[in-house]
């Protein structure tokens, strides 16, 4: 007997969304000079905002905006009460909870389930947590009287537009910094929602300047003469330009970039428990994260028993309307985003590999993607190398665990890893090998505010999170 | 006419242990401040600075997996078998234009700098690692790590500044292509002696003596590279090998203008660290 799951669709009456948004600079919403874009629900295609577009002359008021606040305002004033605001903004988070949520998930596609219990409490949690900075920075290891480094341009992808957004403007406000921050442009409102939040804290004008515009806006923004700090999280291929723009010049650069992660799971591992670290690995937020565990490299005695236990427990992944609190995969975040994920998928098959999903009904409307499997796949496969930013894993095997550390670590990222195995030393060993800043063993996809996160080699450099997230916004 | 003539040194590369000429055949006149010829010192190729690439790499396992103990000593061990050739760096020196008492306070001051660091290798990991107080039942802990392979372009300083560059960055367990100061780069080659006899594995540093503007864009380029530090670079050649170094990512340490004669502090030895972070569920 089969069990169907009713509809529990989340009220969308809790969110307000305006007919169009301006640019939030010096504490008011402002007209854009650039020409205005549109941001769509990416489950349905409806159009959900005009959002207005900042050409360079609205960038330069906004990082003037910052400029002014941080010499008159910000940078002057003592960081028990920098704390005090950033408690303040902690606290209306948490209170306005579920209407971030549902706006995440609207201008997303992330399921509510996700927006609810993973992104918003964790942007709550990285604003108190990084308050607790703000008076305490001599002793954070940065010398006696570490200074704010000025005004941070800080750009942002579509994957968790809230919550990356809280993990560039906590600490850098924090340290007494200001920022002009950019979203991405499909994603905006979450931001433009936290614009209200600020105002509701009362923080003073221009500490925090939202412009919303798509690339040319992020470029006019990291390449602006006013800026003292960029901060980017997005593709390698982005990082590489903006480090280009960057060079010559004094600004200091944070990048967190892409991921290719290997998830290793080993014969010994408690097999029930992997097939679910591997499944929120690659699963989790339709895979678009850049350290999601996109290579499942399985040890060759377990492969086939893994690989049939992951296909049966993938048949039960409920794929749909990202505001019904039982699915679990919810929409691609843009038409731009599901083709590429289609190209790699082909590729995928034309150089070889094997092709499977589970049964699955999709929507008619908006974007979507089944989640989806392949095996035999050789690492000079495409799907093997290239980030696929969506819910498609790729199986290798591996017989020795040097030969699989040897190939988690044979791409030119270093992001995240995952390691399976119930015996304690083979983890740290494993873990010792890996090239990659953050290490899940024996789970995957945690994050905190007090755990620094970032990349070795083409993934980036600087971390965000604890202690070590202070040190791109000071200077010692 | 001396009674005995003087065995002079050849001055070489220093690749993968070994002290190989330039594969280009290639010299150049080292002159002293009078500008009379001291020595031909090897002027170091394209080829030469891959070469010193694959043997920085091939030596990084090795010695990012030792202990940081067993780094201390070796450290350590430099600074001995270099206080022990001190007649013979103050020599140098001298030849540079530096007065006597200069010549010998820079040779006690880079001993003095391989101590500093020697100790600092069992200590990195505790002031720059934690264990976060994450909120979940999980055992979560940050350790720095060696970055990979740094190229480094020296400063001017040839030999305090030399160690005041290689030193923090072999500490954590990198591995080194330095480019020698261009005007005086004997003391390197002699410095690498050093380097050869104080069980300091072959490949960990390996030192290029040439035209800096020559080398340095092939170490920038480099797809094998993790991080360059820029201290002995001009101004006006920053700019292009920071752009050449974005090709892979690198970590850049750009010119801080340091004092190579005050405390070095730690900044030159966490610019080349990854931090790792590792995650266990905690449970029964």
């Amino acid at each position: 007997m089969v069990f169907e799951y009713a509809p529990a669709p989340e009220s969308r009456a809790v969110v307000d969304i305006r007919a169009s948004y301006g640019l939030f600079v010096n504490g008011e919403f402002t007209d854009g000079h650039g020409e205005p874009f549109k941001s769509i629900n990416p489950a349905d295609e409806s159009v959900l905002a005009d959002i207005a577009c900042a050409d360079e002359g609205d960038v330069d008021r906004a990082v003037k905006a910052a400029r002014a606040a941080f010499d008159k305002v910000w940078g002057p004033m003592p960081g028990r009460e920098r704390a005090k605001y950033l408690y303040r903004i902690a606290r209306i988070i948490q209170e306005r909870s579920r209407e971030l949520a549902v706006l995440e998930s609207i201008d997303n596609g992330k399921p509510i389930r996700e927006s609810r219990d993973v992104d918003v409490p964790l942007v709550a949690a990285w604003f108190f947590y990084y308050a607790g900075w703000a008076d305490k920075l001599p002793y954070a290891g940065f010398g006696p009287d570490p200074k704010p480094v000025g005004v941070a341009g800080q750009v942002i992808p579509w994957n968790f537009p809230l919550l990356m957004l809280a993990w560039k403007i906590a600490p850098a406000l924090a340290c007494g910094n200001t920022v002009v921050l950019k979203p991405a442009e499909t994603t905006p409102l979450t931001a433009l929602l936290f614009a209200d939040i600020c105002r509701q804290a009362e923080l003073p004008p221009g500490v925090v300047n939202i412009i919303t515009g798509a690339g040319e806006t992020g470029r006019m923004l990291v390449a602006h003469e006013g800026i003292d700090k960029v901060a980017f999280t997005g593709s390698t291929e982005v990082g590489r330009q903006i480090a280009r723009t960057l060079a010559g010049t004094d600004k200091k650069l944070t990048l967190e970039l892409g991921g290719k992660a290997a998830n290793i799971v080993y014969e010994d591992a408690a097999l029930d428990q992997a097939v679910e670290g591997v499944v929120n690995g690659i699963f989790f937020n339709q895979g678009h994260v850049c350290c999601a565990g996109s290579r499942l490299l399985v040890q060759e005695s377990v492969a086939d028993e893994v690989l049939e236990r992951l296909k049966a427990r993938m048949a039960t992944l409920r794929v749909g309307d990202p505001l019904d609190k039982n699915t679990d995969v919810g929409a691609i975040n843009s038409a731009a985003q599901l083709a590429k994920i289609k190209e790699l998928s082909e590729a995928g098959e034309q150089e070889g590999a094997e092709r499977w999903s589970p049964p699955c009904e999709l929507p008619s409307q908006g974007f979507w993607f089944a989640p989806t499997v392949f095996t035999g796949v050789a690492q000079s496969h495409r799907i093997a190398r290239e980030e696929i930013f969506g819910p498609v894993l790729s199986v290798l095997t591996f017989r020795t665990p040097d030969e699989a550390v040897t190939k988690a670590n044979n791409t030119p990222y270093g992001l995240s890893a995952g390691i399976w195995t119930e015996k304690g030393s083979q983890i740290l060993w494993t873990a010792q090998k890996l090239r990659a800043g953050v290490v899940w063993a024996n789970t995957f996809n945690k994050f905190d505010p007090a755990s620094p996160f970032g990349g070795y080699k083409e993934s980036g450099f600087g971390r965000e999170g604890g202690r070590h997230g202070l040190e791109a916004y000071l200077n010692a | 006419m001396p009674d005995r003539l003087a065995v002079r040194k050849t001055y070489k590369l220093f690749i993968g242990g070994a002290f190989p000429r330039s594969e280009s055949g290639r010299s150049y006149v080292v002159t002293d401040a009078k500008g009379r010829f001291v020595a031909n010192a090897s002027q170091a190729s394209r080829k030469d600075a891959r070469d010193a690439v694959a043997a920085a790499r091939k030596a990084f396992p090795g010695w990012s997996g030792r202990t940081a103990y067993n780094r201390g000593q070796i450290l350590y061990r430099v600074a001995e078998m270099l206080e022990g050739r001190r007649d013979q760096f103050v020599d140098e020196l001298r030849r540079t234009g530096a007065s006597k008492t200069a010549a010998g306070a820079e040779v006690d001051a880079a001993v003095d700098r391989w101590v500093w660091y020697a100790g600092w290798a069992d200590k990195l990991s505790a002031v720059a690692g934690a264990a976060n107080p994450v909120s979940g039942p999980f055992f979560n802990f940050s350790t720095p790590e060696p970055t990979g392979v740094v190229a480094v372009v020296a400063p001017d300083s040839p030999l305090l500044g030399l160690v005041s560059v290689v030193a923090p960055a072999i500490v954590s367990g990198n591995t080194v292509v330095a480019v020698a100061s261009e005007p005086a780069p004997l003391p390197s080659i002699t410095l690498a002696e050093v380097l050869a006899t104080s069980d300091l594995p072959g490949g960990v540093v390996n030192v290029l003596t040439g035209r800096r503007a020559e080398v340095a864009p092939w170490l920038a380029t480099h797809m094998d590279v993790n991080a360059i530090d820029l201290a002995g670079v001009p101004d006006d050649q920053v700019q292009d090998l920071e752009e050449k170094a974005a090709g892979n990512l690198k970590r850049v340490l750009r010119p801080l203008g340091d004092d190579w004669a005050g405390e070095p502090g730690t900044a030159r030895m966490t610019a080349f660290l990854e931090t790792k972070t590792v995650w266990h569920p905690v449970g029964v």
